[in-house]
């Protein structure tokens, strides 16, 4: 644990209010990544304290994280330091909503839950399907990159993040973009935002395109006997005329994943229907929406496409999707709590070479006696899970060995990999970022215009930045 | 010019891919802007390792350096400033590949737009951005300039579509960055390199997402007797959470200099139309067509006409993607503007322009992107009088300001280039633009790439600066 001298935590508190700076170890310890744990936790409730924090942390040389939901904080390298824990979470408030014009304005550390009940009101919603929904800020969802099972239909954050406010590592607050639908006045500094983990600015408002709930929704769940075939359907769909909100693939022991009783009540009240996972099989779900006409017409064309990629069973869910989806959504913290030394490696892959990625990884863990399950989403993103039963040397020497033999398989199909989650005390020798992160050069240019003191969640990121 | 450097040029690609001669770089001292700029000379690489070799001799010769695609840009973002190098990437023309399964594209900077769209047409792919210019602007100058266009209303624009690029930095690095695979590792170099207006570096090669055509598309023209039904209906439209596939705006005078010019049929005696688009799986086309319809009648729409086939819907979109030019023919100078507003402010928004138009006294004509509040008001006026061109510029200027008071910005897909660049400080602080020009220097340090572009020069911020005049027509495609 690092130590902040009594004299700028007495200065931290003339710029927030006592109140506002946390040094209680209990509550501190709430705040830990990874092994470290900040001497001080700040809960600005102003956005304009912001650029006075960080500035005093620079001229203290103190490394600041800034956090919301702290769902996904064990994502990325150890911080080489950690001083400052920035909790964003008071700064909630929603700015600016012209459902007219489908656009919104918040502050960084607002529960996604607290916009979706916003949107609602106006049968409209932000299609950020993320997991840890519950507990997740739109500033953590951004800073951490996650994506979810919507991103078929509607892209990723990129596509509809309209602008930003930040504040640099020097404290220099600063925006990007607007609030306005089409932009291209300055550079897109906002969309750098996305995925840095923290490391170029603290976001304090974010301003998003929003989208019209879908009317009626159903889902469609195709079992097939082999990876190949289920992948076969994810092409099929891709060359149809349909164009589905979600379209994800399932391996078989997501259904034991799914089904086990405590983890996935955790996330999501509604039970999946029964029997529409099979544990011996690979599944396609998949999810559509529109009027009557329309669904006739998706459900139609999704069962001659599973038919003909020889499916053994076909679901419908009706009307309430939102099971389906949660679970869906929920896969990586369904996986996270399913064994002590989860490890989830992230690959993205051109979608013709989802089978031949599922396939390699899949014996890569055989090879190495490890359990494992996988969700691939439809545009090419596979979240490959091993589940060890146990946290040690044996069972890092295996994930080791499995991760290697991915990460390997996936630069010879020109995929990117990643290891988003694992246990903290393994990070350093598995090559979290990939094997051989391209253009670390060309970030750190980047990261030293906008935190030149290092001040802003140092050594989390890519090649250390 | 600098005889070494001339010398140096012609080794490298021959005499016949250097212009240097007066009367050969006056067709490049301008674009589709009212900017003027004439180069040192003009260059025309073939290949990456030439254009490599061309950025080390700006950077032997300390002289600057401009791409360009086709010229068709609106803010003069491909002009030589302040002279230099223009390395013009038509030749630099091939698609290099099309991954059918994959829907993925990997061109060379120079390909025109509607080219890879027809390209992969029979596959039933397209690329999605479709300027205006589309016939004749590249996809390396979309990239640079992250364009827009009529669908990028449901499709979105260039940067939603460009997955990777090889790139040239203005030290003479080569370097990739995205990748063809969705969510590259580490921070999101394409989403800054896109739409960077050729300040960051020079683009050699591009992967971009083709889009399956869809299997039904509608195509309906609502007329409208007074502009605010018109514009009170794309805000409805809107506020329905409608999203169709484009949702244009041509106000009356715009249109009879159109049907002038094109003969498709437009109405003569309206105030407005709506040039609507749905598309979709069949039966979602038509029933949002009957939706769009339904919220146009519900707004006194005088006649809802609906394309019968594919024949009429070209001649209505013909009308739309040549309007500019059609107005050319009236004018032998315009000003466009690009400003975007919240699309629940068209209404207050078409009222003042036109309010400033007769202030001012000059003839406005509209026709825009309505559906996603991007603006297009074209001022006509004759740039042989000096006076005109300063009042065009204040009309312009008093339009871009309430844009913003609305909460809009300066700029929706036409970039900022050497247009726009005063107007910076009215949308971003002296802080944020520093931070921008530090970006920009990160990766273009010695600022031989683009100079004076996107950015005020900090001396003369905040003045109005005198344009140059421009010398001839300009005919923005």
């Amino acid at each position: 644990m690092s130590v902040i001298s009594p004299t700028i935590q007495s200065r931290f508190a003339g710029l927030l209010g006592a109140g506002a700076v946390i040094s209680d170890p209990t509550a501190v310890a709430t705040y830990q990544i990874d092994d470290l744990t900040p001497t001080v936790v700040l809960r600005p409730d102003a956005v304009e304290q912001i650029p006075e924090i960080i500035k005093l942390a620079a001229a203290e040389k103190l490394a600041v994280v800034a956090t919301g939901g702290r769902t996904k904080l064990n994502i990325g390298l150890p911080p080489a330091k950690y001083d400052v824990a920035l909790d964003m979470s008071a700064l909630n408030k929603i700015i600016a909503y012209d459902p007219g014009d489908l656009t919104l304005s918040v502050e960084a550390g607002i529960p996604l839950r607290q916009i979706s009940r916003a949107l609602a009101q106006h049968g409209q919603f932000l299609p950020l399907a993320v997991p840890f929904l519950e507990r997740t800020t739109i500033g953590g969802t951004i800073a951490s990159g996650v994506d979810g099972p919507l991103r078929q239909l509607y892209g990723t954050a990129r596509d509809y993040l309209l602008g930003m406010e930040f504040v640099t590592g020097e404290g220099v607050a600063a925006k990007s973009g607007g609030r306005v639908v089409k932009n291209v006045t300055g550079y897109d500094i906002h969309k750098l935002m996305i995925g840095a983990l923290g490391t170029l600015g603290v976001m304090t408002r974010l301003n998003f395109k929003t989208f019209p709930l879908p009317a009626a929704t159903r889902g469609f769940v195709a079992r097939f006997p082999t990876a190949a075939q289920a992948c076969e359907m994810r092409n099929r769909i891709a060359g149809s005329p349909l164009s589905p909100l979600t379209l994800d693939i399932l391996s078989p022991q997501v259904a034991g994943l799914f089904s086990a009783a405590a983890p996935p009540s955790k996330f999501e009240p509604e039970p999946l229907p029964p029997n529409v996972l099979s544990n011996s099989e690979w599944t396609v779900t998949t999810g559509y929406c529109g009027h009557d006409e329309v669904l006739t017409r998706y459900e139609a064309g999704l069962r001659q496409i599973a038919a003909d990629c020889g499916t053994t069973a076909v679901t419908i869910l009706a009307e309430n999707l939102a099971p389906a989806w949660a679970r869906k959504r929920e896969f990586i913290p369904i996986a996270l709590a399913s064994s002590p030394a989860t490890t989830i490696i992230k690959i993205s892959v051109l979608p013709s070479r989802l089978k031949d990625v599922l396939a390699t990884a899949h014996a890569a863990a055989e090879a190495n006696s490890l359990p494992w399950a996988s969700l691939a989403r439809g545009v090419g993103i596979v979240y490959f899970a091993l589940l060890p039963s146990d946290q040690n040397s044996d069972s890092f020497a295996r994930v080791r060995k499995a991760t290697t033999a991915i990460h390997q398989a996936a630069a010879k199909l020109e995929a990117n990999s990643t290891i988003p989650w694992c246990p903290a005390s393994w990070k350093k020798d598995l090559h979290i970022w990939g094997p051989e992160p391209r253009n670390v050069s060309q970030m750190q240019k980047l990261k030293n215009v906008f935190d030149p003191q290092n001040v802003l969640s140092p050594g989390r990121f890519v090649g250390g930045i | 010019m600098n005889s070494g450097l001339l010398r140096d040029l012609q080794g490298l690609l021959g005499d016949a891919a250097v212009l240097h001669r007066p009367e050969e770089l006056l067709l490049y001292e301008y674009d589709g802007s009212v900017e003027i700029a004439r180069p040192t000379c003009v260059v025309f690489p073939r290949t990456t390792a030439e254009v490599q070799r061309i950025v080390q001799l700006a950077n032997q010769y300390q002289t600057p350096l401009i791409g360009r695609g086709a010229g068709t840009g609106l803010s003069g973002g491909a002009l030589a400033r302040n002279g230099g190098i223009l390395t013009v990437f038509s030749r630099m023309n091939r698609i290099l590949n099309v991954d059918v399964e994959n829907q993925r594209a990997t061109v060379q900077p120079g390909v025109v737009n509607s080219d890879l769209s027809a390209a992969v047409a029979h596959l039933g792919l397209h690329f999605a951005p479709d300027p205006s210019s589309q016939k004749a602007c590249t996809i390396g100058g979309n990239v640079s300039e992250n364009s827009g266009g009529p669908h990028t209303l449901a499709y979105g624009v260039t940067t939603n579509h460009t997955l990777a690029l090889e790139v040239v930095l203005p030290d003479g690095e080569l370097i990739r960055i995205g990748s063809a695979a969705l969510d590259p590792v580490g921070y999101d170099l394409m989403g800054l390199f896109v739409g960077s207006e050729g300040t960051l570096a020079l683009i050699t090669e591009i992967t971009v997402k083709l889009t399956r055509t869809p299997e039904s598309v509608k195509t309906l023209l609502a007329i409208f007797e007074t502009l605010d039904d018109a514009t009170e209906t794309v805000a409805d439209i809107t506020a329905r959470g409608i999203t169709p596939a484009a949702c244009e705006m041509l106000d009356g005078w715009t249109l009879r200099a159109v049907e002038a010019y094109v003969h498709a049929g437009f109405p003569l005696d309206c105030a407005a139309v709506l040039l609507l688009e749905v598309d979709g799986v069949k039966e979602s086309a038509e029933r949002h067509a009957e939706d769009v319809a339904e919220v146009c009648r519900r707004h006194n729409a005088r006649e809802v006409r609906v394309a019968r086939d594919a024949q009429e819907r070209d001649l209505l979109w013909k009308g739309r993607k040549n309007a500019f030019g059609a107005v050319g023919r009236l004018s032998s100078t315009y000003y466009v503007q690009d400003g975007v507003i919240p699309r629940t402010k068209l209404p207050a928004t078409l009222r003042h322009i036109n309010h400033i138009g007769e202030k001012y006294g000059f003839q406005i004509g509209n026709i825009f992107h309505a559906g996603d509040g991007n603006l297009h008001p074209l001022i006509l006026f004759d740039a042989r009088d000096p006076e005109q061109f300063r009042r065009v510029v204040a009309a312009s200027d008093e339009i871009i300001k309430f844009c913003l008071e609305m909460g809009g910005s300066i700029t929706g897909e036409h970039g900022v280039g050497m247009e726009k660049d005063r107007l910076m400080p009215l949308l971003f602080s002296e802080a944020e633009l520093d931070l921008m020009r530090h970006v920009r220097d990160a990766f273009n340090p010695k600022g031989l790439l683009n100079p004076n572009k996107i950015f005020p020069s900090k001396k003369g911020c905040g003045e109005i600066h005198v344009q140059p005049l421009p010398m001839q027509g300009v005919a923005a495609i």
